[in-house]
């Protein structure tokens, strides 16, 4: 049997605290090491390494999963060989990697840390659209190469301040967005599974638009700020593309899949539409062949949107303030329901 | 900011006697295309306005074409203008100039001959405002280098403890408060930063409140407090390497310079060397001097660094806008009518 649990807030020596798996600390996808001692604080840190090595002796201390880059992974062996797990917490608000009917099945509760990743994924919206606009990467490239042959008439870009923005997906990031993106004098539409309330839309400006096809005609930028799920897979398809101005950019911030791929590569090959900027692909990183990689008028970034120091360790404790409520029976701040 | 009467149907032109085919003003230009030159679509439009002199076509001909020349289309600091030049142009009225910098030009020397100076200065601001914002968000996130790691060869996978740092909520200190540089604050704003501002004079108490901007009247307490140091102010000679080693050396080892004004503006020597010596985090620049860069020159080296090849105006709409009003302060010049957006000495 376990001990009990240990009160919200207090220290007791180790061994007490309840057990916390994680897949690695440091490494590639690792718990940041900076991060290591909140966690201990509260924790008895497992690794996947140390679980897989004593199972008989471990499996009965972990009581909590902490998901970092989406790791590590929870399938249905693993769900079973944890008979006291109550909670799982997911790094970041994206939790489309996760069964969420199949951990419910085991009475495990799931949390994400949707306060943490709003305003870090909405600055990297805004700087993907930024730089798009400007072709800022290009630029850089003309400007440290050594010999590099252009015509300035050729490296202007598009305007910004004044120009049309189109949100798909008005959840907290998507509305950050509207709010940076107001202060830019940017006329604001916005396409979501249920309007905002009049207020929030006085607030930044925006026109809602139920019919997504009414914005993508409108916009001189999209931006795709949805959560995956089955509704949104291929969201974003050929016949979306061809419906948006040819002088627009699509700029996703939310998951490869949410839009077609393969269509985006035509689209841009062919002017269908202006320009891309991608902080998400599928898979991540692409194929060192893929043809997104090739294409001037794409910039990709490496799925940065949470990337800072400060969001990721905010990160880090909305999780631990979940797991702990959780663990103590009250109500978990961000709860995620299986529907 | 659209300036009436741009368009070249509202141009009046004087109904010519029967026979007699009016002249257009003949207007110097650098060159036409090229690298640095006119816009093709632009000439266009100009031709219909002038009848435009390249210069190369002004030397092969000086004695027909130096009596001819009344106005000089000044894009991009070319052509350059030096006394000689003045003084083979006896009926040069005036000298329009795209952008809004005058620091290239020698106002005394151009007075002196009688001849008038405009620029363009409103039409630049939001989108010179714009790329500030630009260089911010791409330098604290990184985005030049992630974007390498999305399209190396070499990657594979993208590692976890590669982080940048964030712009929301961070202090941003804005060195020169003019039109471009409130621009700045305002955007800056949405994105909760703390707003510092260095400026000749204080702004008035609504302008501050509007933008939750702080006055700095020393210098020096913005660049102890700030995460990023914008400087949008002209070129002048009190503005000359205004940031220089000592200033660099009050900034947090943790902040970014960012650069939309002159390269002159800032001791590069001074900045190559807290850049090596991570006195300053990192730099993004807009501008330098020279531009471009010789190519061996470290700054285009150092990883901490973003350089863009003066864009700060560059999308097609503004530069459009900047030529037409261009046409018309020549057009106003000419006629001697009241020049559109003259600068006065």
């Amino acid at each position: 049997g376990f001990q009990d649990l240990q009160p919200f807030g207090s220290s007791p020596c180790r061994g007490e605290l309840p057990g916390l798996l994680v897949n690695e600390i440091g490494g590639i996808h690792g718990i940041l090491h900076g991060h290591v001692a909140l966690l201990k604080k509260h924790f008895y840190l497992i690794t996947m390494k140390e679980f897989l090595e004593n199972r008989k002796h471990m499996s009965k201390k972990v009581q909590a999963i902490y998901l970092w880059w989406h790791k590590p992974i929870i399938d249905r062996e693993l769900l079973q060989s944890l008979p006291n797990l109550k909670v799982i917490a997911n790094s970041g608000v994206g939790m489309d990697h996760l069964d969420l009917k199949l951990v419910a099945s085991f009475g495990v509760k799931m949390a994400n840390a949707p306060y943490a990743v709003s305003s870090s994924t909405a600055d990297t919206g805004m700087a993907l659209l930024l730089a798009s606009a400007r072709r800022l990467v290009e630029g850089y490239h003309v400007a440290i190469s050594p010999g590099m042959e252009y015509c300035e008439a050729d490296l202007l870009g598009v305007e910004v301040t004044g120009a049309t923005l189109g949100i798909i997906g008005m959840g907290s990031i998507g509305y950050k967005i509207a709010l940076r993106a107001k202060a830019f004098e940017m006329n604001i539409l916005y396409h979501n599974r249920t309007r905002r309330k009049e207020q929030e839309e006085q607030a930044v400006g925006a026109t809602y638009c139920e019919k997504i096809d009414s914005l993508l005609q409108q916009a001189d930028f999209v931006m795709v700020v949805v959560s995956l799920t089955p509704q949104t897979h291929k969201l974003i398809g050929k016949r979306e593309m061809e419906l948006m101005k040819p002088t627009a950019t699509l700029i996703n911030i939310s998951r490869g899949a949410v839009v077609d791929q393969e269509a985006l590569v035509t689209a841009l090959q062919t002017g269908v539409i202006r320009a891309a900027a991608l902080d998400v692909t599928y898979p991540e990183p692409l194929p060192r062949d893929h043809t997104l990689l090739k294409l001037k008028n794409v910039i990709i970034t490496p799925h940065l949107g949470i990337k800072t120091d400060k969001t990721t360790y905010m990160i880090t404790e909305e999780a631990v303030e979940n797991i702990l409520a959780a663990l103590n029976g009250l109500p978990i701040p961000s709860e995620v329901l299986p529907s | 900011t659209k300036p009436c009467g741009r368009r070249s149907s509202s141009f009046p032109s004087l109904d010519p006697p029967a026979g007699f085919v009016q002249e257009l003003p003949y207007v110097l230009v650098d060159c036409i295309g090229g690298r640095y030159g006119v816009y093709e679509d632009h000439a266009e439009f100009l031709k219909k306005h002038f009848h435009l002199i390249a210069m190369k076509e002004y030397l092969e001909n000086k004695k027909f074409l130096s009596k001819k020349i009344r106005a000089i289309y000044m894009w991009y600091h070319k052509p350059v203008i030096k006394e000689e030049l003045l003084q083979s142009l006896p009926n040069l009225k005036i000298v329009a100039s795209s952008g809004v910098g005058i620091d290239h030009l020698d106002l005394n020397l151009l007075s002196r001959y009688g001849v008038k100076v405009s620029n363009t200065p409103f039409v630049v601001s939001t989108d010179t405002a714009d790329l500030g914002m630009a260089l911010m968000l791409a330098s604290s996130r990184r985005l030049v280098e992630g974007y390498q790691i999305a399209v190396s060869p070499d990657t594979e996978y993208f590692p976890a403890d590669w982080l940048g740092a964030e712009v929301s909520g961070a202090t941003l200190g804005i060195v020169g408060m003019g039109t471009i540089g409130y621009k700045v604050a305002e955007r800056a704003k949405a994105f909760e930063m703390k707003i510092l501002y260095h400026n000749r004079n204080q702004r008035n108490k609504e302008e501050e409140s509007a933008v939750g901007a702080i006055y700095c009247k020393k210098i020096d307490d913005l660049l102890q407090q700030s995460d990023f140091v914008l400087l949008s102010v002209n070129l002048t000679p009190q503005t000359h390497k205004l940031i220089g080693k000592r200033e660099l050396e009050l900034m947090k080892p943790t902040a970014t310079l960012i650069n939309i004004s002159r390269g002159l503006v800032v001791d590069q020597d001074a900045l190559v060397e807290a850049l090596q010596n991570k006195v300053i985090k990192a730099a993004a620049l807009d501008v330098t001097y020279p531009e471009p860069l010789p190519r061996d020159h470290p700054l285009l080296k150092l990883k901490n660094v973003i350089i863009t090849p003066h864009i700060g105006s560059a999308t097609k709409k503004t530069r459009r806008l900047m030529m037409e009003n261009m046409v018309e302060s020549i057009h106003a010049g000419l006629r001697g009518l009241p020049i559109p957006n003259e600068v006065l000495l």
